[in-house]
């Protein structure tokens, strides 16, 4: 058994992993590391499954003191890491030695990281997995949806030993975000498909892991009024005032405004990314092409 | 009846059953959901019903989008409305009371029936469970009497207390938890609702009957309810 203490962390720092699945139907959300590629490269650096209990650290503010011999693996965004006084740069695995500090300052590039340990982190499954939502006071360390904070522990029980080597995955953040158009595609005039797909939109700095906020030029749904249904994970939402909100993984289960669309999982990693001010753009793409990119791109994974 | 099917996300379909809400369409979704069930088998990852709908959402990595449709419509083929009985019926106790139902006086001004003739019209009617969502546990029931329905608070709450029963428009729900809440709450109920330990977790599931019954305060008590009035909660 190896032990971190916790030293300094925020409410935004979590155990993550994919997610909670099979019981959308009672009304539990989803939860999962939003930038789920990440957390799948920091687990295969260790030759974990790719799911496995991860920290989720946005932004920085986190530090921990290795209480035992530890080996970690890193990979995400760039939020100044450092052991002890020696820089570390994201996509690696590293050791930490018994007293040694594992610290995060501040984003420089990408705005979440993902710390995986051999077997991952320990912490009891909730309805199926440890993702910590803290509205529903399910998963974390404790069970309870708690964040991440100052005087707890994370202790992983993995031996490791592996380790394997994966060249970064690109997730080319520069490039538009891939929406699959939805059913309601055709109720939004069309000046505002123009704008949806032709304009910048700003990232809102009201964004959480419920839904981020997209500024732009308002869009104008001209159909009628819905009943609420299921949504998605990457649901791009248009409520009244045409500001659109990308429903995240702790979003509700059921809603009823109309939808553009959704975003791909891929494009999802590369918005969990992305830092409020920022600007994204976004392209329509057929479900089917996008499920052969998706297929393509999970092969990295699989081959040795 | 031949359902729609629309495309949501990259590995979630619509299978759009209704256009409108009816406590008709419930032995239609039920057995919509079990031939869904069976059909995608362990490449279903979550089925969540609405109203009107159910999202289908399947293993990407299992099917692609085209194989899903044809799941779906294979299963879907002939559907007969399912027998009612599928569901469980739950009687759920509730503390009536203007301290943890303040709206019980709005209710009765706008339909001109007394407190106890609202109450009585409440727990009269054996409701459905539409749905479940907005929290874990949180049943969308209905359809209450047209004379009851009232839309939501202008100003939701900051924290409604967990077990207040609430109207908004021909809608009727229990809160699990403590949470914020813009319905109109005419009562509490100490039945547990949603817990990790039970098999299932939620008491209530999509496609069960509700029935509300009046207890007085001593009996609320003595089943575990929390008599705190609402407004020392805020």
């Amino acid at each position: 058994m190896s032990r971190l203490l916790i030293e300094a962390s925020t409410p935004l720092c979590l155990l993550q992993d994919a997610g909670r699945f099979g019981v959308r139907h009672l009304g539990v959300t989803q939860g999962g590391a939003l930038d789920w590629v990440s957390m799948s490269w920091a687990n295969w650096l260790l030759g974990n499954a790719l799911d496995a209990p991860v920290v989720e650290i946005t932004l920085g503010g986190f530090t921990v003191q290795a209480e035992d011999y530890c080996l970690l693996a890193l990979a995400g965004a760039d939020l100044g890491a450092y052991i002890d006084e020696r820089a570390i740069s994201p996509g690696r695995s590293f050791i930490l030695q018994k007293g040694q500090r594992l610290r995060f300052t501040q984003p420089f590039s990408g705005a979440r990281a993902y710390l995986a340990a051999p077997g991952g982190f320990d912490a009891p499954a909730v309805l199926g997995s440890c993702a910590t939502v803290v509205r529903e006071e399910l998963g974390g360390v404790d069970g309870f949806g708690k964040a991440l904070a100052e005087g707890g522990r994370l202790v992983y029980s993995g031996t490791g030993g592996a380790m394997k080597v994966l060249s970064a995955p690109d997730l080319q953040p520069g490039k538009p975000l891939d929406v699959i158009v939805g059913a309601q595609i055709g109720q939004f005039s069309g000046q505002s498909l123009f704008d949806a797909f032709n304009t910048a939109w700003a990232l809102d700095s009201r964004a959480d892991r419920m839904g981020m906020r997209l500024l732009g030029a308002p869009l104008q749904y001209q159909g009628p009024s819905l009943i609420s249904e299921g949504i998605p994970l990457g649901a791009i939402q248009v409520p009244p005032d045409g500001q659109p909100i990308v429903l995240l993984n702790d979003r509700q289960t059921i809603g009823g405004y109309p939808r553009l669309g959704a975003l791909t999982p891929l494009s999802l990693a590369r918005l969990a990314q992305r830092l409020p001010g920022e600007t994204v753009r976004l392209a329509p793409v057929v479900q089917q092409t996008a499920h052969q990119q998706h297929i393509d791109f999970m092969k990295r994974f699989t081959t040795t | 009846m031949k359902p729609r099917i629309e495309v949501v996300a990259i590995d979630c379909l619509m299978v759009r059953l209704f256009d409108a809400i009816a406590e008709t369409n419930m032995p239609w979704m039920l057995a919509a959901t079990q031939r869904l069930r069976s059909g995608f088998g362990a490449a279903l990852v979550d089925l969540v019903p609405s109203y009107t709908t159910l999202m289908v959402h399947y293993d990407l990595g299992a099917v692609n989008p085209a194989q899903a449709r044809a799941l779906i419509e294979r299963a879907l083929a002939d559907l007969q409305p399912q027998a009612q009985g599928g569901g469980q019926c739950h009687v759920l106790p509730v503390w009536y009371d203007l301290s943890v139902g303040p709206e019980l006086t709005l209710l009765s001004q706008r339909s001109g029936l007394a407190i106890d003739e609202v109450i009585r019209r409440h727990s009269a009617h054996e409701y459905q469970v539409f749905a479940l969502g907005f929290a874990p546990g949180f049943a969308f029931m209905g359809l209450v009497d047209e004379v009851l329905a009232t839309p939501r608070l202008n100003t939701p709450r900051k924290r409604v207390a967990a077990g207040s029963v609430g109207i908004a428009e021909r809608q009727t729900a229990a809160y699990p938890v403590v949470s914020p809440g813009g319905w109109n709450l005419i009562g509490r109920t100490p039945a547990r609702l949603f817990d990790r330990g039970r098999d299932g977790y939620s008491l209530m599931q999509p496609g069960d009957t509700v029935r509300f019954e009046a207890v007085e305060r001593a009996e609320f008590i003595k089943l575990g309810g929390d008599d705190t009035p609402l407004e020392a909660l805020a």
